[in-house]
């Protein structure tokens, strides 16, 4: 796909110029879906870095306040905690879930029967909501009515948000659970699209099927896992339903990450300014590791992993 | 194509069945027993009674209000990305004019903007234009987000047709307005049903601007519904996650009648 784009408008290029500007479509198709667009999302980018200089209680009209929010923000410990802790979780999601999803997704691409209907049961937490996936962990996991509850000989005590380690523990896995299926798609997709020849060639050389996967399916397999981190990075930092739902940020501030402070400080303490400054944390964040998408696995690889499927 | 059945895979893969299948399991078990049956057999254990009646609970709780106003929101979303994109993409393909490069990076560049990050903004501009706790105040805002991954996907679409049909209906003398009828959207249709099934996804699912942007209980949306039940009736196990299948049925419904179609449009959520 990549090689169609620029033979096409070198083909282009070669006929004469007036006859193709004919029946080419103007500006104007573009107008509405790019005011749209600038309304609800380039304009709120720019006022948010606007009101992140502000102070605004929500009510009242924001009122400038200049570096204030910004000097608060690299004084307040909450705030680099909550950034170590989305740090943390980010590291954890794309540690647990790429080693799984790679394997699943490998094995999924099989055509065997039992791995295609296997592969189907996988795919169920891909049909809930983060709600929906949340409301159903916390109820499970419930202290007093969940399965921690009925496996005291695991879980001790049962109350798995009453602690750090366990509770940042049920954000890890819930997330995992959650999202491991999306990934094994896109791995499956991309070990399907493996040319056969390479592991025919390799069964030729004697190649062992551990062998095979090492020096095959990974190396192969290495534009898809591009995609797949740099999703689950922006996925990670940007993690909220699932923390509102169930630690709340708790127990204290110990999985308070940084979306989720930027709620708490906007949202229930009204304190929309230095919110502000917390969401263009965000944003830069976000924008550094989307130039990396950009640049490291493009436009066109999005498009192939689309077309993979 | 394995000559032996490779025992191992076997057994990983069993052991992630279990972990995906034990919620599925209690979930299903969980809605189908009375509330003091589940206390009785707890989450593992087999229902010795059997009841719906969490579902009408769910119903009688207003979720069937819900239902109607998710099911608004999601359609006017679909409605918004279907008309807006298909001109943009089309002129992002086949445009001459300079600034259209220029837009598609604005596109790209919103792909990298997360929700959370302008929702203090949105807020701002949907309270300032009357629009707080109005179906309308999240419909925008949601479509609005649809825009940069369906652009991609459908632009991506619209560049594999062949130069040469558009071409030849230049030489007929088509005007951009019939090639765009005539030949791109005929030829686009997997990719229009990509967008419209990842945008429904977006909407069905959404949760910060419906928490954001409403609060009352006629504007309320399935997302909200499930979070309210968790955090008002928190204790009713059963009828939560009732609610939570009721909340799943649409998309169940999509995956078993149109995969293909469904699994476009996550891998759509996946450029996100």
């Amino acid at each position: 796909m990549t090689t169609i784009a620029p033979a096409v408008s070198g083909r282009r290029r070669t006929k004469s110029l007036g006859s193709l500007e004919m029946g080419r479509p103007g500006f104007a198709w573009a107008i509405p879906a790019t005011l749209f667009f600038g309304l609800f999302a380039i304009v709120p980018l720019i006022l948010v870095a606007v009101l992140s200089f502000t102070r605004w209680d929500g009510l009242s009209s924001p009122e400038l306040v200049g570096f204030e929010n910004w000097s608060a923000l690299l004084d307040d410990p909450i705030m680099i905690k909550s950034l170590w802790l989305s740090l943390l979780l980010t590291v954890l999601g794309v540690v647990i879930q790429t080693p799984l999803s790679v394997l699943l997704g490998v094995w999924a691409a099989g055509h065997q029967r039992n791995r295609a209907i296997l592969s189907a049961i996988y795919f169920i937490p891909l049909l809930l909501s983060a709600t929906a996936v949340s409301v159903l962990w916390r109820a499970l996991l419930d202290p007093n009515f969940g399965i921690p509850a009925q496996a005291s000989w695991l879980f001790g005590n049962g109350n798995l948000f009453g602690k750090q380690a366990t509770a940042i523990g049920v954000l890890a896995f819930v997330s995992t659970w959650q999202f491991t299926p999306f990934h094994t798609l896109i791995y499956q997709g991309a070990a399907r699209a493996i040319p056969r020849v390479l592991y025919q060639a390799a069964e030729i050389d004697g190649a062992s099927t551990v062998r095979q996967f090492w020096s095959i399916t990974l190396p192969q397999l290495r534009n898809s896992m591009i995609t797949s981190m740099i999703l689950m990075v922006v996925g990670g930092l940007t993690t909220f339903d699932t923390v509102l739902i169930l630690t709340q940020g708790g127990p204290g501030t110990d999985t308070m990450i940084s979306a989720y402070y930027m709620y708490e400080k906007g949202f229930r303490n009204f304190e929309f300014g230095a919110a502000s400054a917390i969401a263009l944390v965000l944003v830069v964040v976000a924008t550094l590791v989307s130039l990396v998408v950009v640049r490291a696995s493009g436009y066109d690889k999005m498009r192939s992993t689309l077309e993979g499927m | 194509m394995r000559r032996r059945p490779n025992y191992l895979a076997g057994l990983g893969s069993a052991l992630w069945l279990f972990i995906v299948g034990l919620p599925i399991y209690v979930l299903v078990m969980a809605t189908v027993q009375t509330r003091s049956g589940y206390g009785q057999n707890g989450p593992l254990g087999f229902p010795d009674d059997f009841t719906l009646s969490n579902f009408s609970d769910v119903f009688s709780g207003g979720f069937g209000h819900y239902y109607l106003n998710t099911v608004i929101v999601t359609a006017s979303v679909v409605g918004i990305v279907l008309l807006l994109v298909p001109p943009l993409a089309y002129a992002i393909v086949r445009s001459r004019n300079k600034v259209i490069s220029a837009v598609f990076r604005l596109f790209l560049l919103g792909l990298a903007v997360p929700a959370q990050a302008v929702i203090i903004p949105v807020f701002y501009v949907i309270s300032t234009v009357g629009l707080y706790d109005n179906l309308i105040g999240v419909i925008l805002p949601t479509a609005a987000f649809a825009l940069p991954v369906s652009t991609l996907v459908l632009s991506g679409v619209m560049r594999d047709i062949t130069p040469e049909l558009f071409e030849a209906m230049a030489v007929d003398g088509a005007t951009p307005r019939r090639m765009f009828f005539q030949l791109v959207l005929p030829l686009s249709k997997g990719g229009l049903s990509t967008i419209a099934v990842f945008s429904a996804l977006q909407a069905w699912n959404g949760f910060l601007f419906p928490l954001i942007l409403t609060q009352s209980n006629s504007t309320k949306l399935i997302t909200m519904g499930l979070y309210d039940f968790q955090t008002q009736y928190g204790i009713n196990i059963p009828g939560l996650l009732a609610a939570v299948i009721l909340s799943m049925v649409p998309i169940l419904l999509v995956y078993l009648f149109a995969r293909r179609a469904l699994v476009q449009g996550l891998m759509g959520a996946g450029g996100k």
